[in-house]
């Protein structure tokens, strides 16, 4: 009995940790990048799920059936967008600027996206259930000692396919080369003619628009939406990418499904430990190897 | 006679407190609602000064202060309230009080030791995360605790804290933090803000100084939760959040990192702001009877200031300047 149970759980944990893997690589772009901490990255996140409701409410009740696919890129545009334009508006014009200064306006700006969705009266602060069924209808799948439902499959897929996305984009080809390059040089990759305020917005852009997608992957998975749902799975994400070492795209993917899993894992045996595991990981990294799972101890330069 | 700038400070503090007194007692210009803000005002230039003392002086970033509050709070109240069961109804029981408080204060100075000690260590912004994900668990555990109200909160606090209480310790504490600014270890937390590699190299022991001022921080935070949760007499989670705290963070940055008069000018105006804005939104929202203006426009407004103060005016009020009369005369050039 107590092995059935596992293996459920760890199905579930996968599931999660697909969706932290979404947000965290976005997380660990802008830090690689700009060593930002982009405290509003759960509001992309938030506003990707919000997007897609929205879609789907609103093309409903004009009696229109929008396909799935596209609501899918609606969401990860509206996320892109509102990334993009807290970029321009927000961090560029710091960029020079001591980095304690920036990272406040991150949680600026988070406040801000967080309250002004709670304040609007058409989105009020309160919950919505997410219409899941509207959008995919849900099936389970019975397995004898475990069940999978299709939601799973299609957040686990979906964040994989974005997964080798990022790798080709950032592997192989010129973006992903100049993205390299100013993670580790910025000023070198100026003198290569790299335009780096082009490559961090497209970075912005880029973490936007898969925080969006895990933004709809959560609604159909997790059926409710309110304003401040960004918090708390963003700053699991960014504990995943710290442990996986921040700044390194295949440790936020390690990181995030540990994560998840062991989130499961320990919720399942109390919720209140569910809730603290994110943060007794973090300390334990913290203390024994800071640099994260995959990361490299960088020498201090003077 | 050529009175010593201290002796000034101190008689100007009690010109305020005299005149806030009177006026209050004899009704003229203050009423309670009034004197209620001015309390709150001063237990949150405790609560900036402290944070300033980390953020500000010392160039950490820590946005968990109010889960130190918390500890403060919750640790004394449940003294005052569910332990010892004293009313204020005798100077004895006043000085019980203090004692619940000095102790919510140490308790969350060793919290901040624990937390300080291995984060510290590290560069970077890891102290950011680690103090964001402490006010969550904290404010998951007294969630999770009924003997100290759950959700609900700590309910029946007795009202010690009073306009004389809360002025003497804010007194306190800003002249003791004051003076740890201006003293030698005020010197090496102000090089680690400035340069920590040289500040290293100098033979400052960086480790050793931003543990300590962390934990002199969380002692003074944990100081203001106390008075703050026998002012309101209720302990609540969600009062300790991370809203709490960054009201806190705005009014540092707000009055200028590194500048004492700086966080109290701010506590002050923005405590005041923050009450106008509520009467303003009440007023609005009469005024559109079709359209409800929620208060959480509050919120709004404050987070757009942060950014607004951020993007033009990134020193903040004061900068690093002071009001002279909180230097110490050797300090001048």
């Amino acid at each position: 009995m107590e092995k059935i149970f596992n293996l459920q759980q760890l199905i579930n944990g996968i599931q999660l940790g697909s969706i932290y893997a979404l947000i965290s690589l976005g997380y660990t772009m802008v830090y690689g990048i700009v060593r930002l901490i982009n405290f509003a990255h759960g509001d992309f996140f938030m506003i990707g799920a919000f997007a897609a409701y929205f879609t789907v409410v609103l093309s409903s009740a004009k009696g229109l059936n929008i396909p799935v696919f596209l609501v899918f890129l609606i969401s990860m545009a509206s996320g892109a967008g509102v990334a993009a334009l807290a970029n321009q508006v927000a961090y560029k014009p710091l960029r020079y600027k001591p980095r304690l200064s920036a990272l406040i306006t991150a949680i600026g700006v988070s406040m801000f996206i967080e309250y002004i969705f709670s304040a609007l009266p058409f989105i009020g602060p309160s919950y919505r259930a997410f219409p899941n069924n509207q959008l995919i209808k849900s099936k389970i799948f019975e397995f004898g000692t475990f069940t999978l439902s299709n939601y799973a499959i299609i957040d686990v897929l979906v964040s994989i396919g974005l997964m080798l996305f990022l790798t080709y984009l950032v592997k192989y080809t010129k973006v992903g080369k100049a993205m390299r390059a100013v993670s580790q040089d910025k000023d070198a990759a100026k003198l290569m003619g790299i335009d780096i305020e082009k490559i961090i917005m497209i970075t912005f852009i880029v973490g936007g628009a898969f925080a969006g997608a895990a933004g709809i992957l959560t609604g159909i998975s997790y059926p409710r939406i309110f304003p401040y749902m960004g918090i708390l799975p963003g700053l699991k994400a960014f504990i995943a990418a710290v442990l996986g070492g921040i700044g390194n795209i295949p440790g936020a993917m390690l990181g995030s499904y540990i994560m998840g899993i062991s989130e499961t894992f320990a919720t399942s045996y109390n919720s209140l430990l569910g809730e603290g595991i994110a943060f007794a990981i973090l300390i334990i990294v913290l203390i024994f190897r800071p640099q994260g799972l995959l990361g490299e101890t960088i020498a201090e330069k003077v | 006679m050529r009175l010593s700038r201290n002796l000034k400070l101190i008689f100007y503090a009690l010109i305020f407190y005299l005149f806030i007194f009177l006026t209050h007692r004899f009704q003229i210009l203050i009423n309670d609602y009034l004197l209620h803000i001015i309390n709150v005002s001063l237990i949150y230039v405790i609560l900036t000064v402290s944070l300033n003392l980390i953020n500000g002086f010392t160039g950490q970033f820590s946005i968990g202060h109010m889960g130190f509050a918390a500890v403060g709070a919750y640790i004394s109240g449940i003294l005052t309230t569910l332990i010892w069961k004293i009313q204020p109804n005798s100077i004895y029981n006043y000085i019980l009080f203090i004692i619940a408080m000095i102790i919510g204060g140490i308790s969350a100075m060793v919290i901040g030791y624990l937390i300080g000690l291995p984060t510290l260590r590290l560069r970077g912004d890891y102290l950011a995360i680690v103090t964001l994900g402490f006010g969550e668990i904290i404010r998951t555990i007294i969630n999770n605790v009924d003997y100290v109200g759950g959700p609900r909160g700590l309910l029946g606090i007795p009202k010690f804290s009073n306009f004389t209480i809360i002025f003497v310790i804010t007194l306190i504490s800003v002249i003791v933090m004051r003076n740890i600014v201006y003293s030698t270890h005020g010197r090496a937390f102000k090089s680690i803000r400035e340069d920590q590699i040289a500040s290293e190299l100098v033979g400052v022991n960086t480790t050793k100084y931003k543990v300590m001022i962390f934990t002199i921080g969380s002692f003074f935070a944990g100081i203001a939760g106390a008075l703050l949760c026998h002012l309101l007499q209720i302990a609540h989670p969600t009062q300790f959040g991370f809203m709490g705290t960054i009201l806190v963070l705005v009014m540092v940055y707000a009055g200028g990192m590194g500048s004492i008069s700086g966080s109290i000018i701010a506590a002050f105006g923005l405590t005041f702001m923050s009450e106008g804005l509520r009467l303003v939104l009440r007023q609005l929202d009469e005024m559109t009877p079709t359209i409800s203006i929620g208060i959480e426009w509050r919120m709004v407004v404050y987070s757009l200031l942060l950014i607004l103060i951020m993007l033009f005016r990134t020193e903040g009020l004061m900068g690093k300047r002071e009001l002279k009369i909180l230097v110490p005369e050797e300090e001048e050039r």
